[in-house]
């Protein structure tokens, strides 16, 4: 029995204060994420969720450049991404995936050239790796009470308007027609997501930020229509994810074919494509019978 | 600026802007832009594959790009398109990561993989990157016709036969092919915004698809050329002047549409 144990979990995983560190701040914003991510799914905002992990990628860049905590920087720019998006942004969904492909390239153009300038004046090239797949391992614990916060933010500003927030989001004609302002909640809707991407982003990573906005919800909608269960459903395979992730990838220390343990993002991410998958196999059977 | 192996700079982004701007009048047409940043974003992880086997970067980019190209077709079938298409990509660069977390690949190489390195191309590179567009372009030619009628009016098309699935498949694969020629030279942020940038402001400019398209080439070929120019004289990354450059012209479209509408309302 106690080998069994050991080989499942690797001795010193509970122990270890960075795995821990690591699990609450993955726990996090797994839980923020899949909440933002139900009306992220909902509102077939997929890409502008992804493009505003990669340009807070730009952000983390120039903060290493002006010496500020990245945290910061990738907020800022993805806040500021946002509002250009929402911005030059056409409501139709095709016109507003042209909006989020712009921004995005002049923020890959900007993080492109933050990071040449980066490890020209100060050679840290090891800052590309960090900003790109994150290392959730080499947290730091000053983060978790800006985490924290950013995290309180992003899930007040879903509760504040929850309701007209669903309804706009599954018919804006209805919601226009009932007099919510669809256009202000989109645009603090965008800003609660640039908020949980970048805090995801520069915890984990912006692989693991999308992942864990997308996949879990779009899972939880798979399973449940009722959108207060699928934003629980949501938070709970996030948190299993990214949890068995981490233990995985704690175990995989001694695994071929290195022996330096291999990455976070590839056990979560693949997680959570299994999980989704099952999700879409099981409930086809569903609707056939 | 035009001598050595400047040459192969400009001769391989005048390639890449040809085929960049001609497919992606197509991109913007089907609001396509997700799964033109997806396929050479993730195909990444083909480069890092092929690193770590030893092969050529060209196999691992075009296995990992049609891979990724046919998985957002096939997942995306039923169910969201773009939920297909993120989940693609994550697990793509998941992939990634693993391989380069298996090889002992610097810095700077993951760098020029994504933000390019078109004023280091070897003209080893010439020949293949030459093939490729010219495959591509070809694809496009064929595709023209159903392609277009499929984007613009999908049930037109599917009642004349031309099913919107197989046209979907058929243009991924044109866009995996285009991100096998262009990412080893220019990596994969340069071709993402030549693909939506020009397009995106030729369309605003006019509405008839072969105009389009020849402006959308135009365009982005002023950009590119702009941009080597400009990183040449500056040392500066030409991700960043070619991503900018996109952003102003697809700025200038805009405002174009907007006094036209402007002056045409307050004429009538």
């Amino acid at each position: 029995m106690h080998q069994v144990l050991r080989a499942i979990v690797e001795p010193g995983f509970f122990s270890s204060s960075a795995v821990a560190l690591a699990a609450v701040v993955g726990g996090l914003v797994a839980l923020v994420a899949g909440a933002v991510g139900v009306f992220t799914v909902l509102r077939g905002q997929a890409f502008a969720g992804e493009a505003l992990g990669d340009i807070g990628a730009a952000g983390g860049s120039s903060a290493y450049l002006i010496g500020i905590a990245p945290l910061w920087g990738f907020v800022g720019i993805a806040v500021a991404a946002a509002g250009v998006m929402e911005t030059i942004g056409i409501q139709r969904a095709r016109g507003r995936d042209l909006a989020t492909g712009i921004v995005l390239g002049a923020g890959f153009g900007l993080a492109a050239l933050f990071l040449y300038l980066g490890t020209t004046f100060d050679n840290t090239t090891g800052a590309t790796i960090t900003i790109l797949f994150g290392s959730i391992f080499a947290l730091d614990k000053a983060i978790l009470p800006a985490a924290l916060v950013f995290g309180a933010l992003a899930l007040a500003i879903i509760v504040a308007c929850y309701r007209p927030l669903l309804l706009s989001s599954i018919s804006p004609e209805l919601a226009a027609a009932r007099g919510i302002p669809v256009r202000l909640i989109g645009g603090l809707y965008l800003i609660a997501m640039a908020v949980a991407v970048a805090l995801a982003a520069v915890t984990i990573g912006a692989i693991l930020s999308t992942a864990l906005l997308i996949g879990p919800a779009a899972t939880a909608l798979q399973l449940t229509t009722r959108p207060a269960r699928a934003i629980v459903t949501a938070g709970l395979i996030g948190l299993g994810a990214m949890w068995l992730g981490l233990l995985l990838a704690y175990d995989s220390y001694d695994w071929p074919p290195l022996h330096h343990g291999w990455p976070v993002s590839f056990f979560v991410v693949t997680l959570v494509l299994i999980v989704y998958l099952s999700a879409r196999i099981l409930t086809r059977g569903r609707t056939r019978r | 600026m035009f001598s050595g192996f400047m040459v192969n700079a400009w001769l391989v982004a005048t390639m890449v802007a040809i085929v960049g701007g001609a497919v992606g009048f197509f991109v913007v047409l089907r609001g396509s832009a997700f799964v033109a940043h997806a396929v050479p974003n993730g195909s990444f992880a083909g480069a890092a594959a092929a690193s770590l086997v030893g092969i050529n970067t060209i196999i691992g980019l075009a296995v990992f790009s049609l891979g990724g190209a046919l998985g957002i077709g096939l997942l995306g079938r039923r169910g969201r398109h773009d939920v297909a298409t993120a989940l693609t990509l994550v697990f793509m660069l998941g992939l990634g990561a693993l391989f380069l977390g298996f090889s002992i690949e610097y810095a700077p190489e993951i760098y020029s993989l994504l933000f390019g390195e078109v004023l280091g191309i070897s003209s080893t590179e010439l020949a293949p990157t030459a093939g490729l567009a010219i495959a591509s372009l070809a694809a496009l030619a064929i595709l023209y016709r159903p392609l277009l009628l499929s984007s613009i009016a999908p049930e037109t098309g599917q009642a004349r036969g031309i099913s919107p699935f197989r046209i979907e498949l058929a243009f991924l694969v044109v866009v995996a092919l285009a991100t096998t020629m262009t990412v080893p030279v220019v990596g994969t942020a340069l071709i993402f915004s030549l693909m939506i940038g020009p397009p995106a402001a030729a369309r605003a400019f006019t509405v008839r698809p072969h105009v389009a398209i020849a402006l959308s080439i135009a365009l982005a070929l002023v950009t590119v050329w702009a941009a080597i120019a400009l990183s040449y004289q500056t040392n500066w990354p030409v991700g960043f002047f070619v991503g900018t450059i996109s952003a102003a012209a697809y700025a200038a479209g805009r405002a174009w549409t907007f006094t036209r509408r402007g002056a045409s309302s307050a004429r009538s």
